[in-house]
C-alpha cells in the first residue's frame, strides 16, 4: 500500500499517529491532574478506568498500534535520512530549525525508554513493588490507593526526576510536533505558518509544564 | 556564389501554408528509423527535441550544462511577442510581420519573418498548455504590455522571468519525452566537431565535460541551437559558457556564416564597476516604459548626486532626439544615444560609462508601490550589484553586448548550405535582420524548435535513406584525431598568460574597435590585433590540467580558441558593409544629425562568409534581399 | 580587503576530498563571490596549481548552476540571492571562508564544488509536466486563470532547481525543489489532469533518487535564493492526500 512506503504517506501517518497521541496525553494528562483535587478524586478516576474491563484492553492495544506507528516509521524515516545526508560540512550554520525539531528521534527514544519505565512502574508495579498499589492499604472507601502510590513514589528523588527528565523531552517533542503536524496535514497557507509554529510551541509548554507540575510539586511537598 | 533562400512564391500569407503542403513527409512506421541530433537545449534546442521526439524521431540532445534547464534563454526577462490583438489595438500577423522586418532594418528574408508572425500565436496556446504561469488578469485572461518600441501591446509575460518560465515549459516537454524514451539526453556534453561526409552532416564529435573523453555520435540530420556568439566580447550578457564553438566548428567544415556584425548591444544593463568584472547584467528593457534616460547637460555636473542637478541642467536625450518614441526607442538607437552622451563627456558613474534611468517622474505620477509591483525584482537586483536604491536616486545603466542577430546562414527551411545541417534559434540568422526588436528572441527560439523544424526536417530526411553512415565511418575516427590533437597542443602551451587574459584581451579590442560605432579604422586596427592575440594564445597561453578529466580551463581554452578565428571573420564582416543598419554602425554612413544611413543599393544582401582557413581569405557569398510587401524605407522613430 | 579560503579539494568522486587554505588578496567589494573566486583561480593557475572547479553560468541568478555552501548557508545565506549574485561587499577584510559543495547522497561529488544533480533531473522525469502534444491545444484564452491563481503558480515556477533546498535540509530532502512543480502544475487548468498521478510519482522519484524524507525543518524556505514557500510543501501534502481519496 502507497500509504506505508511513500515518503509523503509516512509523513501523513506520523503526523495522524502523533496527534492521536496527544490526543492520549491529552487525556491522560487530565486524569493525573487529578492527584491534585486529592486522595478521592485521582482513585476515583482510577476505579473507574479498571471497571472498563475487556474495553481497556482495547484501549491498550490500540494505544500499542498507534506507538508501533509512530515509533516504528520514525526510526525508520530517520534511518532513511541519514543514509540520504552521510557526510557533514565543516561549518554548518542552523537557518530556521530548532534543537527541538533536529532531536525528534532522541527525544522520541527517551520517551520510548520512559514509556516502559512507566508502564513498569505505575502499570506492572514491578519497579518499586514496596510502592505498589497492590501492596499498600486500601483507602476509606475500599478503592485502591493509587494517590498514595503516586506520592510516595514521586517523593523519591531519583523517581521525580525520571519523570521530570523525560516530561521535558516530551516538551521539546511536542514543541516540534505540535506545529508540525499542520504542516503536514497541509494547512499551512505562507501567511500562518509562523503563528503556527508559536501556537505549537505555547502548547507543548503547557503540556510541558502540566506534566511537570505532579512528579515537581510532589518532591517539593506542596502536594502530600 | 548567389545563395539561394529557397522562400516559397506567391502571397506572402499563404506562404507558410503553401510550403507545408508542398513539402515532403516521413511516413510515421519510418520516424524512429532517423536518428537526429539536436545540440543545445534553450529555447529552440529543448523545443525542437521534444517536438521531434514526440513525433517519433529518434532524438539524442546535447547540452554543456548539467541540465536542460539551464540554457541561457532562461534569463530572458521582459517577454514574448504574439499577433494574439488580445488588447484589440490594432495588432495582427501582419503589424507583427511589418514590425520586424523594420525593426530589422530591412536586412530579414520576409517569408522567414512572415512565418514566424504567423506561428506566434500558436506558442502562446503551446506555452500556456505546459502550465507557463503567464500573467493574467482577474478574470483569468492574459495580460499584455508593450515591449522595446512596439507600438500596440503584444508582449506576454511572466514576471520578470518570461525567459525562465517559457524554457522550462519546453525543457518540461522535453522531460516528458526523455521519459518516453524518444529523447536522449546528454547533459555536461560539449560539441566540439561537425562530422560532414561527402559534404553532408552526418554526426558529431563531442566531449564529456566530465570525463574528458571524446566521443563519437552519428546522425541523419544534426541540428545546431546553440545560441549566440557575443561572449566575444568578452563581458557580455551571456552565460560564461555560451560559445560560438559549435556554430565556428560547423562554419570550419563548410557551413557559412550569416552576417556577423549584426550584433545588437541592449541598452538598459548595470554598467561595469571594474576591470575585474566578468560578466555584465541585463536588466528588462521594460524598465525604459516608465524610467527616463537623461545625463547632466554640463560635463561638469557629472560628478555631482543626480538630486543635486536641477531639471534644467539634465538632458532627456532620448527625448529630445526621438520627441515620438522617445524612451522607448529600439534597442540600437537607444544604446548608440548612450555612447553618444558618454562619448561627449557627459556620462555618470564609474569611468563615466553610464546614464541615469529615473523613476521619479513615473514615481510622482503613478506612486512608488505601483513602481515597485512592475519592476520590484529588477530594482532588487539592481541593488544588489551596485548598493544602491533605485526608487531614492536614478539607476545608471550602459549598453553591453546581448544578442547575435547574425549566425549560420540557413534557407527557408532552416538548413544550411551542408545538406543535413539545421540551425535553429539564435544560432542561425534568419529573422532579425540587423537589429532584434524586443521580446522577439524568446517568440523566434520557439517558433523555430516547436513548428518550423518538425515540418521542414521532415522534407530533408524523406529524400535520404536512415542510418548510412555510423561511428564506425573513417570521418568520425579523423574528426576525433583532430580533435584531441587540438586539444593536446592547447595543453602543451605552457605559457604564462591565463585563458582568461587572453580572452579580456580579445574583448577590449572587439568592444573598442568592434563594438557600437565600427569605423574603416577601428576595424582595421581590430583585424591588426586579432591575429595577434590569436598567435599569443598559441604561443603563450597557459591551459593548466589533463585531457581526460573535468577540466574547466580546457572547455574555456576551447572556446577562446574559436572566438579567436570568428573574431576576425566577423570584423571582416564589419568591415565590408559600407554602411549602417540596425546594430552595424558605421561611423562613415551617417546622417548630418548621426542617424544610421542604410545603403539599400549596395547591400540589401545577407552576407554569408565560406571560411577557408587561418590566415585566409575567406570568402562572400550573397543572398539579394527582395522586399515585395514591406517597402524599403528610412528607419525613423523621431 | 583580504580573506582567508577554506575550499573543498576533491580531485574525483572516489577521491577522500578535504578543505584547503587559499589566500584571497585584493578583493573589491563590488566584485561578485564568484569573480573573487576567478581571481582566486587566476592566482593558482599562476602558482602551477589546479584552480578550483566551480559550476556557474548565467552569473545573473537564474540559471540555477551555482552551488556553494558558504560558511555553513547555502549560497551564502543572503535573501534571495544566489552565489552568482553575492556581492563581496557582504564581507569583511579578515573574514575566513568555508567555501564547501552541495553535500547529499543524492549529489555525489564530481570534482571539488561540483556535484551532480541528475537526480532532480529523475524527479521532474517523474512527472514535471503537462502531457500536452505540440500543436494542437487550446487557445490561451479557452482557459480562464484567475490573477491570484496564476500569481500562486508563478510563485511555485520561480524555482531555478540549484539544490540549495536539498543542501540545507538535515535530511537531503528534496521536498521543497518537488513541492514547487507540484503546487504550480496542480493548480492550473492544464495541470489538474495528471495531479494525482503526479504527486506519487514524483514523491517516490524522490524517494527513490536517495533524497531524505521531509521532516518540516523548514531550513529549505529559508535557503532558496528564489524565496520558495514551504507552503507548497503543505500543498503538495494536500494533493498527496486527495490522490489517496
Amino acid at each position: 500500500m502507497h500509504l506505508i512506503t511513500s515518503t509523503v504517506g509516512r509523513k501523513l501517518l506520523m503526523a495522524v499517529s502523533g496527534l492521536m497521541l496527544v490526543g492520549f496525553i491529552t487525556v491522560h494528562l487530565m486524569g493525573n491532574l487529578s492527584v491534585f483535587a486529592g486522595a478521592d478524586a485521582i482513585n476515583i478516576y482510577a476505579e473507574k478506568l479498571h471497571s472498563l474491563g475487556p474495553l481497556v484492553w482495547v484501549f491498550r492495544l490500540a494505544m500499542l498500534g498507534l506507538f508501533a506507528v509512530h515509533i516504528g516509521f520514525g526510526i525508520q524515516l530517520s534511518m532513511e535520512n541519514r543514509r540520504a545526508n552521510p557526510e557533514s560540512y565543516a561549518i554548518k550554520q542552523k537557518l530556521k530549525t530548532t534543537f527541538a525539531a533536529e532531536s525528534m528521534l532522541y527525544t522520541g527514544l527517551v520517551l520510548l525508554a520512559f514509556l516502559i519505565y512507566h508502564l513498569l512502574h505505575f502499570t506492572v508495579q514491578i519497579t518499586n513493588p514496596e510502592i505498589s498499589a497492590h501492596q499498600l492499604p486500601l483507602d476509606a472507601a475500599m478503592r485502591l490507593d493509587v494517590f498514595s502510590m503516586v506520592v510516595m513514589s514521586f517523593q523519591k528523588v531519583f523517581i521525580a526526576l525520571v519523570y521530570i527528565v523525560a516530561m521535558c523531552a516530551l516538551f521539546l517533542h511536542l514543541s516540534h510536533g505540535l506545529s508540525s503536524w499542520v504542516q503536514t496535514l497541509g494547512w499551512n497557507n505562507g501567511e500562518s505558518q509562523d503563528k503556527v509554529v508559536l501556537i505549537g510551541r505555547l502548547v507543548a509548554v503547557v503540556f510541558g509544564l502540566a506534566y511537570i507540575a505532579i512528579p515537581f510539586l510532589i518532591l517539593v511537598r506542596f502536594v502530600k | 556564389m548567389i545563395l539561394d533562400g529557397k522562400t516559397p512564391t506567391g502571397p506572402i500569407e499563404k506562404t507558410w501554408d503553401k510550403h507545408r503542403f508542398d513539402m515532403k513527409l516521413v511516413n510515421p512506421a519510418n520516424k524512429r528509423k532517423f536518428k537526429i541530433l539536436m545540440v543545445g537545449t534553450g529555447l529552440a534546442g529543448g523545443a525542437g527535441a521534444a517536438s521531434l521526439g514526440e513525433l517519433g524521431y529518434n532524438v539524442e540532445a546535447f547540452c554543456y550544462q548539467d541540465s536542460a534547464r539551464r540554457a541561457h534563454s532562461i534569463a530572458a526577462q521582459g517577454g514574448i511577442n504574439a499577433a494574439k490583438n488580445y488588447p484589440n489595438d490594432g495588432d495582427s500577423i501582419y503589424r507583427l510581420f511589418y514590425d520586424t522586418i523594420k525593426g530589422g532594418d530591412f536586412r530579414a528574408r520576409e517569408a522567414d519573418v512572415w512565418r514566424l508572425a504567423q506561428v506566434s500565436n500558436n506558442i502562446i496556446d503551446q506555452c500556456v498548455a505546459q502550465g507557463v504561469p503567464f500573467a493574467r488578469d482577474y478574470a483569468g485572461y492574459l495580460d499584455n504590455r508593450s515591449f522595446g518600441g512596439a507600438q500596440v501591446s503584444r508582449t506576454f509575460y511572466a514576471r520578470g522571468q518570461t525567459g525562465q518560465q517559457l524554457l522550462l515549459g519546453a525543457y518540461s516537454a522535453l522531460t516528458r519525452q526523455v521519459k518516453a524514451g524518444t529523447v536522449k539526453l546528454h547533459p555536461r556534453t560539449e560539441m566540439v566537431d561537425l562530422v560532414v561526409v561527402d559534404g553532408v552532416a552526418k554526426g558529431i564529435t563531442v566531449r564529456n565535460l566530465i570525463t574528458g573523453q571524446l566521443e563519437s555520435h552519428w546522425g541523419d540530420a544534426v541540428v545546431l541551437a546553440t545560441g549566440g556568439y557575443v561572449n566575444v566580447f568578452y563581458l557580455s550578457t551571456n552565460a560564461m559558457g555560451c560559445s560560438v564553438t559549435a556554430a565556428w566548428k560547423a562554419a570550419k567544415k563548410g557551413a557559412f556564416f550569416a552576417n556577423p556584425c549584426y550584433t545588437q548591444i541592449h541598452p538598459t544593463c548595470i554598467p561595469q564597476h571594474g576591470d575585474k568584472q566578468s560578466k555584465l547584467t541585463l536588466m528588462s528593457e521594460s524598465l525604459r516604459n516608465d524610467g527616463r534616460c537623461w545625463v547632466p547637460k554640463k560635463k561638469a555636473d557629472c560628478d555631482k548626486a543626480p538630486a543635486d542637478i536641477p531639471e534644467e541642467d539634465r538632458d532627456y536625450y532620448l527625448e529630445r532626439k526621438y520627441p515620438s518614441f522617445g524612451n522607448l526607442a529600439p534597442r540600437d538607437i537607444a544604446s548608440r544615444a548612450a555612447k553618444e552622451q558618454c562619448d561627449d563627456e557627459r556620462g555618470v558613474g564609474p569611468g563615466k560609462r553610464g546614464v541615469y534611468l529615473d523613476y521619479q517622474t513615473s514615481i510622482d505620477r503613478v506612486g512608488e508601490d505601483t513602481i515597485r509591483e512592475r519592476y520590484g525584482n529588477l530594482f532588487e537586483m539592481y541593488e544588489k550589484i551596485t548598493a544602491e536604491d533605485a526608487y531614492k536616486r536614478p539607476m545608471r545603466i550602459y549598453p553591453a553586448p546581448h544578442y547575435s542577430m547574425g549566425g549560420l546562414w540557413v534557407d527557408y527551411n532552416c538548413m544550411s548550405n551542408v545538406p543535413g545541417l539545421f540551425v535553429l534559434g539564435e544560432a542561425n540568422f534568419s529573422v532579425h535582420g540587423a537589429n532584434r526588436l524586443g521580446a522577439s528572441a524568446l517568440m523566434q527560439g520557439l517558433a523555430d524548435g516547436y513548428f518550423v523544424i518538425p515540418n521542414t526536417i521532415a522534407n530533408y530526411l524523406a529524400g535520404i535513406t536512415p542510418g548510412t553512415v555510423k561511428e564506425d565511418h573513417a570521418e568520425f575516427k579523423k574528426s576525433i584525431e583532430e580533435v584531441d590533437a587540438s586539444v593536446n597542443k592547447m595543453l602543451n602551451i605552457n605559457g604564462k598568460k591565463t585563458v582568461s587574459e587572453l580572452h579580456r584581451e580579445l574583448g577590449s579590442v572587439m568592444w573598442e574597435d568592434v563594438g557600437m560605432a565600427r569605423s574603416d579604422a577601428s576595424l582595421k586596427n581590430a583585424l591588426k590585433r586579432i591575429p595577434e592575440i590569436r598567435d599569443e594564445f598559441w604561443n603563450n597561453c597557459n591551459v593548466t590540467g589533463e585531457a581526460g578529466e573535468l577540466n574547466q580551463q580546457l572547455e574555456n581554452a576551447g572556446r577562446l580558441a574559436d572566438f579567436l578565428e570568428f573574431a576576425e571573420v566577423f570584423a571582416k564582416d564589419a568591415l565590408h558593409r559600407e554602411e549602417s543598419c540596425g546594430g552595424h554602425f558605421r561611423t562613415e554612413h551617417q546622417t548630418d544629425d548621426g542617424e544610421a544611413m542604410r545603403d539599400d543599393e549596395n547591400f540589401a544582401y545577407v552576407g554569408a562568409w565560406e571560411f577557408k582557413g587561418v590566415g585566409k581569405e575567406p570568402e562572400l557569398h550573397k543572398e539579394p534581399l527582395k522586399f515585395e510587401n514591406v517597402k524599403l524605407a528610412v528607419r525613423s522613430y523621431k | 580587503m583580504n580573506l582567508t579560503l577554506h575550499v573543498w579539494r576533491q580531485k574525483g568522486p572516489q577521491d577522500k576530498g578535504k578543505l584547503e587554505t587559499y589566500p584571497a588578496k585584493g578583493v573589491s567589494e563590488d566584485q561578485s563571490f564568484l569573480e573573487m573566486l576567478d581571481d582566486v583561480n587566476e592566482e593558482l593557475i599562476k602558482s602551477g596549481k589546479d584552480p578550483i572547479a566551480f559550476d556557474h553560468d548565467c552569473r545573473e541568478g537564474i540559471c540555477g548552476m551555482c552551488s556553494q555552501v558558504i560558511n555553513g548557508k547555502p549560497h551564502g545565506g543572503q535573501e534571495r540571492t544566489t552565489v552568482c549574485q553575492l556581492h563581496m561587499r557582504e564581507f569583511n577584510d579578515g573574514d575566513e571562508l568555508f567555501i564547501e559543495p552541495w553535500r547529499a547522497r543524492a549529489f555525489p561529488i564530481h570534482k571539488d564544488l561540483i556535484v551532480d544533480r541528475t537526480a532532480l533531473e529523475m524527479v521532474m522525469q517523474a512527472g514535471g509536466y503537462t502531457s500536452c502534444h505540440t500543436g494542437g491545444v487550446a487557445d490561451g484564452n479557452a482557459l480562464l486563470i484567475p490573477k491570484p491563481v496564476a500569481d500562486y503558480a508563478m510563485d511555485a515556477a520561480e524555482c531555478i532547481g540549484c539544490g540549495a533546498c536539498v543542501a540545507s535540509c538535515p535530511n537531503s530532502s528534496a521536498m521543497l525543489y518537488t513541492s514547487a512543480k507540484v503546487s504550480q502544475l496542480a493548480v492550473l487548468p492544464q495541470g489538474k489532469g495528471e495531479a494525482k498521478a503526479r504527486v506519487k510519482e514524483m514523491t517516490d522519484a524522490m524517494q527513490n533518487e536517495g533524497f531524505g524524507n521531509c521532516t518540516n525543518h523548514y531550513e529549505c524556505q529559508e535557503a532558496c535564493p528564489k524565496g520558495i514557500s514551504v507552503k507548497f510543501i503543505a500543498k503538495l501534502n494536500r494533493e498527496y492526500m486527495k490522490s489517496m481519496a
